[in-house]
C-alpha cells in the first residue's frame, strides 16, 4: 500500500533559522565578511572555484561562508549558480607559457632557464602550530629581488628538441563540453583532463597515490609546476577580434615519466598534465599522474587493470557534487522503501522458520 | 588601412585592460567624471559564464578547464559611438563604466580620457604585476656546490 506523507514544514523552518544561528556563532565573537574568506582563507576559495568549475573569488567567498566552512557544500551552490548563467561563449586556450609566474619549479633540471622560483609555498615549511597567528602577531613583509627572467621557456619543450618526449597533438578541433553533453565512454583526453580538473581532490589525489603505491605504476617526475596568472581571450563576435576579458590564477603540472616503449611507441618520455584553476599545487600534480595512467590505452601500454587506469571507474567517482548527491539521498525519508523491505524480511523468515521446523520434525 | 587596424589594435588594448581592471580602482579613477554623455542601452548589463579552455600539455589540443564570470553590455552615445563593455566578475556598473569609456575613446574626448583614466590604471596595474614579480624573485634558488674534500 502506497502512503502519502506530509508535514514536517514547522520541523524544516525552524532547523534552517537554527542553522543561520549556528553559522554565526557566538555573536560576541565579530563576523567573518565575505572579503576575509578571499584573502585569508585563499586556498579554500581556490578548492572551491577548482571543484566548482566556475572562477570567481567573490562567491567562492561568499559559498564558503554560506556553508559554515564544509567546502563541498559550498562547492556544491557554486555548481547551482552555475547553471543559472548564461553561457557567453569560450576563450581561446590559454597560453600557460606566457604565464607571470610567482612560482615555477623543476624536479628534472636543477638549471632551467628561468630558474627555480619557490613563491609563497609551504614546502620547507617545519609543520609546527605558530602560535603567534593566534595572538595577532605582526606579518613580516615579503622580501623583494630583481631579476626575474619575463620568459620561463617549459622544461618539456628541452626534452623535445632531442625528440626525447611525446609530442602533444596539435589537433585543433572543439572539445567535448561534459556540461553540455552526457559522459560517454570512452571519454577521450580532453573530456577526462575537463571531469579531472573538476574532480574532487581528496579522490583525485587518492587515485595518484595509488599509481604510485604500485597499482598501474607509471615512473612520473614534476618536469614542471607553474602557479601563476593568465589573461583569458575571447572572440568578441560583434567586434570581430578578439580581446582579453580577465585574468586568472593557475596551477600547471607537467610530469615526465618513463616510458619503455610499446608496440607502437619508440622508448622516450611521455607526458601527465594537470592544470586547475587558482593556486592548488596537490590537485595538479595529482591530475597530471591520474591523467598519465589512463594514458595507457593510446601509448599502447599493457594495463595492470589498476582502478587509477580505468577511465570509467575514475570519471565517473570522480566528481563530489554527483557522489555526495548520491550517497546523502540515503539520509532522506525512504520509510516507504523501508516497509517493503520489512514486509519481505519478516515473510522469509517466516517461511525460514517453518522449513527448519518441518525438517527437524521428518 | 593601416590607421583602421592601429585603431583597431589600440581598441583591443584598451577593452583588454578595462576587463581586467579591478571595479574599485576604474571607479576610483572616475570618481571625479561628473560630464558622463548621454547613450541608450543595446545591451543593457548581463551577467554570464566564459568557458575557460586549456591545452593538453600545455600546448596540445583544447579542453574545457571551467567557467569564469563575465559581464557585458552595450550602448550607444547620443552621438553615434558605440561602447562594449566586457569584464571578469559580476559588477555590472564596472561594465557600463567600461562600455561607457570605449564609446567615449572613439570621440574627440579620447586623449583626454586616456591622460585621466586609461595611462594611470594601466599604470597602477603593471606596479602590481611588478610587485609580485619582484617577491617571486627574491624566492629564487641560488645554488652552489659544495667543494669536496678529495683527500
Amino acid at each position: 500500500m502506497y502512503v502519502a506523507v506530509k508535514g514536517g514544514e514547522r520541523a524544516i523552518d525552524n532547523a534552517h533559522d537554527w542553522l543561520a544561528e549556528e553559522r554565526r556563532g557566538d555573536p560576541s565573537v565579530p563576523e567573518l565578511g565575505v572579503a576575509q574568506i578571499r584573502e585569508q582563507l585563499a586556498l579554500a576559495v581556490n578548492r572551491v572555484m577548482a571543484e566548482g568549475s566556475l572562477y570567481d573569488p567573490d562567491l567562492a567567498a561568499l559559498a564558503i561562508k554560506q556553508a559554515r566552512g564544509d567546502l563541498i557544500e559550498a562547492i556544491f551552490l557554486i555548481r547551482a549558480y552555475r547553471t543559472t548563467l548564461p553561457r557567453i561563449g569560450h576563450s581561446r586556450p590559454v597560453d600557460t607559457g606566457a604565464m607571470a609566474c610567482i612560482r615555477r619549479i623543476s624536479a628534472t633540471f636543477k638549471d632551467a632557464p628561468g630558474g627555480q622560483v619557490l613563491g609563497p609555498t609551504f614546502d620547507y615549511t617545519h609543520r609546527l602550530l605558530d602560535f603567534k597567528l593566534a595572538a595577532d602577531g605582526e606579518t613580516p613583509e615579503a622580501k623583494t629581488g630583481a631579476g626575474l627572467a619575463p620568459e620561463m621557456p617549459r622544461i618539456t619543450e628541452f626534452l623535445n628538441r632531442e625528440g626525447l618526449i611525446q609530442d602533444e597533438s596539435t589537433c585543433d578541433d572543439t572539445p567535448p563540453d561534459m556540461t553540455r553533453a552526457p559522459m560517454e565512454y570512452p571519454a577521450g583526453r580532453a573530456l577526462r583532463l575537463q571531469a579531472l580538473t573538476r574532480g574532487d581532490e581528496g579522490f583525485v589525489l587518492g587515485m595518484a597515490y595509488s599509481t604510485q603505491r604500485g597499482y598501474g605504476r607509471n615512473h612520473p617526475f614534476v618536469g614542471e609546476l607553474r602557479i601563476g596568472t593568465v589573461a583569458v581571450e575571447m572572440d568578441i563576435p560583434e567586434l570581430g577580434f578578439a580581446i582579453e576579458i580577465g585574468e586568472i590564477t593557475l596551477t600547471e603540472c607537467e610530469t615526465v615519466n618513463q616510458f619503455m616503449g610499446s608496440k607502437t611507441e619508440p622508448p622516450q618520455f611521455t607526458r601527465g598534465y594537470g592544470l586547475v584553476f587558482g593556486q592548488t599545487e596537490r590537485k595538479a600534480i595529482s591530475m597530471a599522474l591520474v591523467d598519465r595512467a589512463l594514458r595507457w590505452e593510446e601509448l599502447g601500454e599493457d594495463s595492470d587493470g589498476a582502478p587509477a587506469q580505468d577511465e570509467e571507474f575514475v570519471l565517473s567517482h570522480a566528481d563530489n557534487i554527483q557522489a555526495t548527491g548520491f550517497l546523502e539521498h540515503i539520509k532522506l525519508p525512504h520509510y516507504v522503501d523501508f516497509q517493503s523491505e520489512l514486509e519481505l524480511i519478516r515473510k522469509i523468515r517466516t517461511e525460514a522458520q517453518a522449513g527448519a521446523r518441518k525438517d527437524a520434525a521428518e | 588601412m593601416t590607421a583602421q587596424n592601429d585603431q583597431g589594435e589600440a581598441r583591443k588594448r584598451w577593452m583588454s585592460l578595462l576587463a581586467k581592471s579591478p571595479p574599485a580602482r576604474l571607479a576610483a579613477l572616475t570618481r571625479d567624471m561628473t560630464d558622463w554623455p548621454a547613450f541608450e542601452w543595446l545591451r543593457p548589463p548581463e551577467v554570464g559564464g566564459v568557458m575557460v579552455r586549456g591545452r593538453t600539455g600545455g600546448t596540445g589540443a583544447p579542453f574545457n578547464l571551467g567557467e569564469m564570470t563575465v559581464t557585458r553590455c552595450a550602448l550607444r552615445l547620443a552621438t553615434g559611438e558605440v561602447g562594449h563593455g566586457y569584464v571578469q566578475g559580476r559588477d555590472k556598473a564596472h561594465a557600463e563604466r567600461a562600455a561607457l569609456i570605449d564609446a567615449m575613446m572613439q570621440t574627440k574626448r579620447a586623449d583626454a580620457l586616456r591622460r585621466a583614466v586609461l595611462d594611470p590604471l594601466a599604470t597602477q596595474m603593471q606596479a602590481d604585476k611588478a610587485s609580485r614579480a619582484a617577491k617571486a624573485a627574491a624566492t629564487k634558488v641560488d645554488f652552489f656546490t659544495m667543494v669536496r674534500g678529495e683527500d
